[in-house]
């Protein structure tokens, strides 16, 4: 293990020294919320959590072992956990609702909609199993689609964290920020590069390593991909690529945005969502607004996901290093 | 026998009365809304909010009001005619129904107007919003009541039963469900539309507690209401049996005054009517 972190890679980030080691320990964000969601209600005991028939995936077994009432198991009643919990949050409670980003928010979108954000009810909307690399369940259980739905809300907040640790944090500034949030959960083990000590504030996009050419901006998981693309790329062709972690979508941190596209002048998004209505979007609309930049999107483009290994759809679908490599040569091609 | 002065019943009836002329009066203003839901349940409104509910129009927020959930919004002119009479705002506001700036938006908006509980309008939500609700009191162990106004068409929606379920489930016994039974929807009668009966057997198969009441009679609902308080471990449903349309004879039972604009001289006749029964119950009150 480097007792030094890789070149470019900012001190004040505090991510872990071996961010490029193959034996980088693995974890699924989802667990970092079943971690945080205890922390959160051992705060405040108006947190609860409503579960939809998915209480060991979506991590909430030792919620509910610890605060048996303020569990409550409402079956596969999607549009119920959605309306339920508005009831809840009406009441005074913290109500955290559970299930895969596919079915919540993605099958109660009118209930987040009306009963949580035009009600600006204080719901936390968890979604889990977001992304292609749901894997084998295949395109039917792969949300692809939920940042772009959540996102045309307004009240709305939106976080992806990039790993477990990232994820205990959201989980728990969720708890204590009010409002409706929605968090973005995976799957997968990916790599835990981030530490306690790492920054994390609801909002504020952090940037982890610094650069002039081409600005990486980028959420979830697959920021890993997009720092060891910028570090592959400093070694082999001289590339000095700035990384973004844009964890909140929305509200967008849209100085960071800008200062990132003054800086570099070229721009990549990176996430595992459909690359319309996401975080590429949203940089794609602050940016027309504010400083004209190109931009290259790495996401999924508009098409359907598939059964498969999680890290060969990555790659299938054009998310690995090497396609965002590709797409950073290609934006910083596109300057002028 | 309830437990209400055949005094108040009557003074019930005249504060019911009063309600529908306001429908009238907002709906005509606005220039568009709805008229059968709210004629239908203005004796239960009457009941809700100058009998049964624990609420003070002056604290909106208290936090151990009964809660009452409009599920089906667009009957909403007439809680909000409830809720001017009762004092939670100037009678005049209700003029502005529907008009750009106002509080009393087409459909009921929590954060525009103290004292709606929730917002509604897209229908079917409601019973899921009081079902939270009641769970909430009962982990905190609160005494406030859930009640929550529905429609005969919102049993067609598939969320309303999820709701059905989980508060059966729960033993939700501080939860009332008032369905306003008036056989109609937008496209016509329920039953052509898409039948819900047999709709006690249904809720007494999800373990909930019927009771049937005419909606358009005072006393009766408030028999209903006070037999609700009496049941434990479950959930209740009041079936209120009412007639779209209430005390306008041009409207009562006609689906199409669901919502339609009023012509020349219609909400004129309607408020006549209205005050012909008026001047009746007040000859009834007179003698009681």
């Amino acid at each position: 293990m480097s007792l030094f972190s890789p070149k470019g890679i900012r001190n004040d980030a505090k991510l872990v020294r071996n961010l490029f080691a193959p034996a980088i320990p693995q974890k699924p964000t989802r667990d970092g919320y079943g971690e945080g969601i205890v922390d959160a209600a051992a705060e405040d005991r108006n947190v609860i959590v409503l579960c939809a028939d998915l209480t060991e995936s979506t991590r909430n077994m030792e919620f509910k072992e610890r605060f048996p009432d303020q569990f409550v198991q409402v079956g596969v009643q999607e549009q119920l956990l959605a309306a339920c919990g508005a009831g809840f949050a009406l009441a005074g409670k913290i109500p955290f609702i559970t299930s895969y980003a596919m079915f919540c928010p993605g099958r109660a979108w009118e209930q987040v909609r009306t009963n949580i954000c035009l009600n600006d009810v204080n719901v936390k909307v968890v979604g889990s199993h977001a992304g292609v690399s749901v894997g084998p369940d295949g395109s039917t259980h792969q949300a692809i689609e939920d940042i772009a739905i959540m996102r045309v809300i307004p009240n709305m907040t939106i976080v992806s964290p990039c790993d477990a640790v990232e994820a205990r944090k959201a989980t728990i500034a969720a708890a204590e920020m009010k409002g409706p949030c929605y968090i973005r959960l995976a799957r997968e083990k990916t790599p835990v590069f981030t530490t306690a000590k790492t920054p994390f504030k609801i909002g504020k996009a952090e940037i982890y390593r610094d650069g002039k050419d081409v600005a990486v901006i980028a959420c979830g998981p697959l920021l890993h991909n997009a720092l060891k693309a910028a570090d592959e790329l400093r070694k082999e062709e001289k590339i000095d690529v700035m990384v973004v972690n844009m964890h909140t979508v929305k509200p967008l941190d849209e100085k960071t945005v800008r200062m990132a596209a003054e800086t570099c002048g070229a721009i990549v998004t990176v996430e595992e969502h459909q690359v319309t209505g996401g975080l590429g979007g949203a940089v794609a609309e602050c940016l027309a607004k504010y400083r004209p930049t190109p931009i290259e999107f790495i996401g999924v483009q508009n098409r359907f996901g598939e059964s498969g290994d999680p890290k060969e759809l990555i790659e299938h679908f054009g998310m690995g290093v090497g396609s965002i490599k590709a797409a950073i040569r290609k934006a910083l091609k596109r300057k002028t | 026998m309830p437990h209400i002065h055949e005094k108040k019943i009557k003074r019930l009836e005249l504060v019911a009365n009063k309600l529908r002329q306001h429908v009238i009066e907002m709906v005509a203003a606005a220039g568009s809304g709805h008229q059968g839901g709210p004629l239908g349940m203005a004796d239960v409104f009457s009941v809700l909010y100058f009998h049964e509910l624990r609420h003070d129009p002056k604290r909106p927020a208290w936090a151990d009001r009964d809660r009452l959930i409009l599920s089906n919004g667009h009957i909403c002119p007439i809680r909000y005619a409830a809720m001017a009479e009762s004092g939670y705002f100037p009678v005049k506001e209700l003029l502005t129904l529907r008009k750009f700036g106002t509080r009393l938006q087409g459909h009921p908006e929590r954060k525009r107007l103290p004292g709606t509980e929730t917002t509604s309008g897209p229908l079917g939500g409601g019973l899921a919003q009081a079902a939270g609700m009641a769970y909430a009191a009962k982990m905190d162990e609160k005494t406030w009541r859930t009640y929550v106004v529905n429609s005969d068409a919102e049993q067609e929606i598939g969320l309303h039963w999820e709701a059905v379920l989980f508060a059966g489930k729960n033993r939700l016994d501080n939860l009332v469900s008032i369905i306003d039974r008036n056989n109609i929807q937008i496209d016509g009668d329920t039953e052509d539309i898409m039948p819900i009966e047999p709709l006690a057997e249904k809720y007494e198969a999800f373990n909930w507690h019927v009771i049937e009441c005419n909606g358009n009679d005072i006393g009766d609902v408030v028999r209903a209401i006070e037999e609700s308080k009496k049941i434990h471990q479950r959930p209740v449903v009041i079936v209120a049996h009412t007639i779209p349309g209430r005390g306008v004879s041009y409207m009562e039972n006609n689906y199409l005054w669901h919502s339609q604009p009023f012509k020349p001289g219609q909400a004129e006749q309607a408020l006549a009517e209205l005050k012909e029964i008026e001047r009746k119950l007040k000859a009834d009150h007179a003698t009681v």
